[in-house]
């Protein structure tokens, strides 16, 4: 018979989960309003989820306080985990889905904002990955992670277009296999040290001194395709290209921020110990996989025509380079992603948001694809701003000081030098000027070339204020980062290092 | 207001670009004059307020702007910087104009007005990463005034441009962050200001790597010898604007930041690359000497000239004492007065003819009189006649070398004579002779704007030839300073006995005088 279990209310710590209960609330409100009256504008949604997101932002940044005064929280059984690592990941994840979501309110009409459940999957998504990050449990990591998933191959086959559900098919069936993968990997560790919470997984290894670290390597190799797989490590980026160019530009920017810093946290806290206890075959694969991925995307990148295609691979190569800091393992590397991270979000958004204002519902004949590089040629001559922050985007993806990723990026080299990988440092750094090539080549053909007259009724035809206000925040947040860099870093430093990364 | 000059200077003409967005396009250029001649007279200013008897750096400005990682605003300026500043506003002034282009002359100005900007940025930065910051940025403008407004294979020559210069400075980015990092190691603290770095004595090993490190930014920017193909391609499809602003202010980035960076943070190392160095400077200025002989289009003749000038400069600064660095830090100088104006030169009958052609030309000098004088003025002070500004440089920069090695000096001496030999050639082809193309029987001798950007270049030219002593001055004593830090911190027996000790000699006089 069973004993009885009591346990006091107050020791469940349900605070923990107060944000992403927040996103369900939210997703279940939208939900009601459809209920009680359909047919409502797009506008509404937005805000709505741009509220419940608000309040979500706000519990997090309060746990950030607690956070900064008690240290880490754990809560519901130890299945969450309130430390830096989450707080600062929770804050990217909600306030890039707060810059993106007022993206769907583009002038022309798109058939998947018509669908309040759009926003209500939207705000599903998020808390999964909310769920992802704030937790050091295997399976509720595994929970969160499909929760997320499912939800978001939902969204991209919402953009009704062929390439859309062969966009979302294809996600999902990879996606599938690697949940497989981190299924089968979070197995192996369970059998061979009897828990699922990553924490107890180290000391369990740690005490029996890896004995079985074949059964680890396995583990690892398991769990390493699942987690490359959602960050687009080559070989697993397959699915990247198609299914950006599949999904709408403002999604599409969207997965190159979102899921893979909840993919980089899962990343740190399986891989850093690991890492960190010597296991050196791991770090031998770990350097071939951050050198291959931010190497051959680059070169795949080079011979792109599409320009979304392009950013799909760049997005592959910027995910190589930051996943050196989880190679690198110390404090500054660590410091050094989240960093990157929220540079990258702000030029990304921008990037991605000039391709989604200019996009067109129907092709013209002889084009091969949404945004072919012909379609922005000239633009300086036909619309100066906009060729402008264009370039500003593309300069700083290139990482052209003083623009936002420059500083992501000698931050990131710079912790490779502390930490002892001079030749890592110097590949990421040659790799800067193979990638600065495609950034150019639109460059290029926007400020070198002549128009086409066809396309020229495409551009800015969806920017609504709405998305200018986000375009111009990209852009600010680009061109000042550095203003931005000091405080962030001192921040992060603080996170990061408190929670013992 | 004095105490914020270089600031001032930096950032006014970026804020006047911003402002001309609002500008009509037909008033552009007289905007851009205005604040290039402000810009100027600013930079007139700064020379006045400086004082020569100083050798160290002065108008120095700091505030921090990643005081986590060690980045500051730090600027300042000495003797080596302050004249390449005011060159850099001279030719910027004198580059708008004698602007004759007609395609969209408000971005052009525009452009150039951001190129300002990055210019002086790179030689008053006193941080290593605020010296990047512009060093990067200046590739922005002339990338997109090579694309914009060049020639025919434009966009192969402003891509080749960009990512040769991007790929070196970023070698250059990694040895920097080394660099801060052996900072952090021996004080604790992330630094980027090379003032606090010189104080650091590295061990030579790690001297070797970092100076190679920097190397590969610098001489590709210079451009040195294996490393300069993007050049002539650079200047064979540039504008002349283009032209003018790379070679007398941009190519001086990488000169003047061997000075800056390679000799003091790495004296050991410098002393032990002298040799290969001056090596490769002086195939540098043999071999493109007779690439020059080779051409038939005069704006080649002029690029590969103008590099194998550079090739005297690298030589001068690494003779490691006080004359060779005073005469290449001047030289710098006369090489971007004197490789600016025959760029301009060449833009004139471009300009008419829209051939480079020499074939092309020939008894130019009947037709042409006064431009042929002019042309003939520079191209004397191009080969080094005595008491033009050419001169000047090259004599100390070879007497400089002459300390380290004859036989180096000699071969390079020689072969800057010999140099002459395809200049003159040139000159010969084109401006002597019969008139035998029906074209150029009527053409039209310089007209006023041209002669306004030309004349103040041969007064220049001239007058420094003759009396370079306002320049010398504040030069020498800046460069005696770097030198003596450079022996105090030399730690080999070779570097020792290299790099002059200026602090005892002067001593040793003294004591001399005493007696």
């Amino acid at each position: 018979m069973l004993a009885p279990i009591s346990i006091s209310l107050a020791s469940l710590h349900v605070t923990t989960m107060a944000p992403m209960l927040i996103a369900i609330a939210g997703a279940l409100a939208i939900l009601c309003i459809d209920l009680m009256k359909e047919g409502l504008h797009k506008s509404l949604y937005v805000m709505v989820s741009l509220l419940f997101l608000l309040l979500d932002l706000g519990a997090v940044i309060d746990f950030g306080n607690i956070f900064l005064k008690n240290g880490s929280v754990l809560g519901m059984f130890d299945m969450m985990l309130i430390d830096g690592l989450s707080i600062l990941s929770q804050i990217i994840i909600v306030a890039g889905s707060m810059l993106f979501i007022p993206l769907a309110m583009t002038s022309k009409r798109f058939h998947e904002y018509n669908y309040p459940e759009y926003f209500a999957l939207f705000l599903f998504m998020i808390a999964g990955f909310q769920f992802m990050v704030a937790s050091d449990n295997l399976i509720l990591i595994f929970v969160g992670l499909e929760t997320a998933s499912l939800a978001l191959y939902t969204l991209i086959a919402l953009h009704n277009r062929s390439k859309s559900f062969e966009a979302a098919v294809k996600y999902f069936t990879m996606g599938a296999l690697a949940a497989g993968f981190f299924a089968f990997g979070s197995m192996i560790f369970y059998a061979i040290t009897g828990s699922v919470e990553i924490n107890q997984i180290a000391l369990a290894l740690a005490k029996d001194e890896y004995v079985n670290i074949g059964f680890v390597l396995i583990a690892v190799v398991f769990l390493l395709a699942a987690i490359g797989f959602k960050l687009s490590m080559v070989p697993f980026h397959t699915w990247t290209p198609d299914v950006y160019e599949g999904s709408s530009a403002a999604l599409a920017g969207y997965m190159s921020i979102v899921p893979k810093v909840a993919g980089f946290v899962i990343a740190m806290r399986l891989f850093e110990f690991l890492v960190h206890s010597g296991v050196v075959w791991l770090q031998v694969v770990l350097y071939v996989a951050v050198v291959v991925t931010m190497t051959a995307s680059n070169i795949w990148a080079l011979v792109q025509n599409d320009v979304k295609r392009m950013l799909a691979y760049s997005s592959i190569s910027h995910a190589g380079f930051v996943m050196a800091a989880i190679l690198i393992g110390t404090t500054q590397a660590n410091t050094a992603l989240f960093l990157y991270w929220a540079l990258f979000s702000f030029t990304n958004l921008g990037a991605f948001s000039m391709l989604w204002v200019s996009r067109q519902k129907n092709l013209i004949p002889g084009q091969s694809s949404d945004h072919p590089y012909e379609k922005f040629a000239g633009l300086v001559k036909t619309m100066p701003m906009a060729a402008v922050m264009i370039a500003l985007f593309m300069l700083s993806l290139a990482g052209i000081p003083p623009f936002g990723l420059f500083w992501g990026k000698i931050y990131m080299i710079g912790s490779a030098v502390s930490g002892g990988y001079t030749v890592l440092a110097l590949i990421m750094a040659l790799n800067s000027a193979i990638a600065a090539y495609y950034y150019l080549k639109l460059i290029v053909f926007m400020f070198m070339k002549e128009p086409i007259a066809e396309y020229q009724k495409y551009y800015l035809m969806n920017a609504s204020l709405s998305l200018k206000t986000i375009i111009g925040i990209a852009a600010i947040g680009t061109i000042f980062a550095v203003f931005a860099v000091n405080p962030l870093l001192k921040v992060i430093t603080l996170f990061v290092y408190n929670s013992g990364y | 207001m004095q105490e914020h000059i270089l600031s001032i200077l930096i950032f006014f003409p970026a804020l006047a670009a911003m402002l001309g967005f609002v500008v009509h396009k037909d008033s552009a250029r007289a905007y851009g004059i205005t604040v290039a001649a402000i810009e100027f007279f600013l930079s007139l200013w700064l020379w006045s307020l400086y004082d020569p008897m100083t050798s160290g750096m002065q108008f120095m400005e700091m505030a921090p702007l990643v005081s986590a990682f060690g980045i500051s605003y730090l600027v300042g300026i000495d003797g080596i910087s302050l004249f390449i500043i005011i060159l850099s506003a001279f030719f910027t002034l004198i580059g708008i104009a004698s602007l004759t282009e007609k395609r969209r002359v408000k971005d052009l100005i525009i452009t150039l007005l951001f190129l300002e900007m990055t210019m002086i940025g790179v030689f008053s930065a006193l941080d290593a990463i605020v010296f990047y910051v512009f060093w990067e940025l200046s590739l922005i403008p002339m990338l997109y005034i090579i694309g914009a407004w060049g020639g025919p294979l434009r966009i192969y020559a402003s891509i080749k441009f960009f990512l040769y210069t991007f790929t070196g400075s970023l070698i250059m980015l990694v040895g920097m962050l080394f660099m801060a990092y052996f900072y952090y190691q021996a004080t604790g603290q992330w630094s980027f200001s090379l003032l606090e770095w010189y104080r650091l004595i590295l061990p030579v090993n790690f001297q070797m790597w970092l100076f190679a490190a920097f190397f590969f930014g610098f001489a590709i920017k210079v451009p040195m010898f294996p490393f300069h193909t993007w050049l002539p391609y650079a200047h064979g499809q540039a504008p002349t604007i283009g032209s003018v602003i790379l070679a007398a202010i941009l190519l001086k980035m990488g000169t003047y930041a061997f000075v800056r960076f390679s000799l003091p943070l790495f004296p050991d190392a410098s002393v032990a690359f002298m040799f290969p160095i001056a090596i490769l400077a002086i195939v540098m200025i043999v071999y493109t000497a007779m690439v020059a002989y080779a051409q038939e289009d005069i704006k080649q003749v002029v690029a590969y000239s103008s590099v194998s000038h550079m090739g005297v400069i690298i030589l001068g600064i690494f003779a490691m004492n006080v004359e060779g660095i005073t005469g290449s830090v001047f030289l710098m100088i006369a090489h971007g007065v004197v490789s600016g104006a025959l760029f301009l030169l060449v833009g004139v009958i471009y300009d008419r003819r829209h051939t480079k052609l020499m074939s092309e030309f020939g008894g130019l000098a009947s037709v042409m009189p006064r431009y042929a004088t002019i042309f003939g003025i520079m191209m004397m002070a191009s080969v080094g006649l005595p008491l033009t500004i050419n001169f000047v440089g090259e004599f100390l920069s070879l007497l400089g070398f002459y300390k380290q090695s004859h036989s180096y000096t000699l071969v390079a001496g020689t072969a800057i004579i010999v140099g002459a030999i395809y200049m003159l050639s040139a000159y010969k082809k084109a401006f002597f002779g019969t008139v035998t193309k029906e074209e150029n029987k009527n053409l039209k001798d310089v007209n006023r704007t041209e002669l306004l950007g030309l004349v103040p270049l041969v007064i220049v030219a001239i007058w420094l030839g003759v009396y370079p002593k306002p320049l010398l001055v504040p030069i020498n004593n800046s460069v005696e300073a770097i030198v003596q830090l450079m022996h105090d911190k030399a730690q080999t027996a070779e570097a020792k006995q290299r790099i002059p000790d200026l602090a005892h000699s002067a001593g040793l006089n003294s004591t001399q005088e005493a007696h």
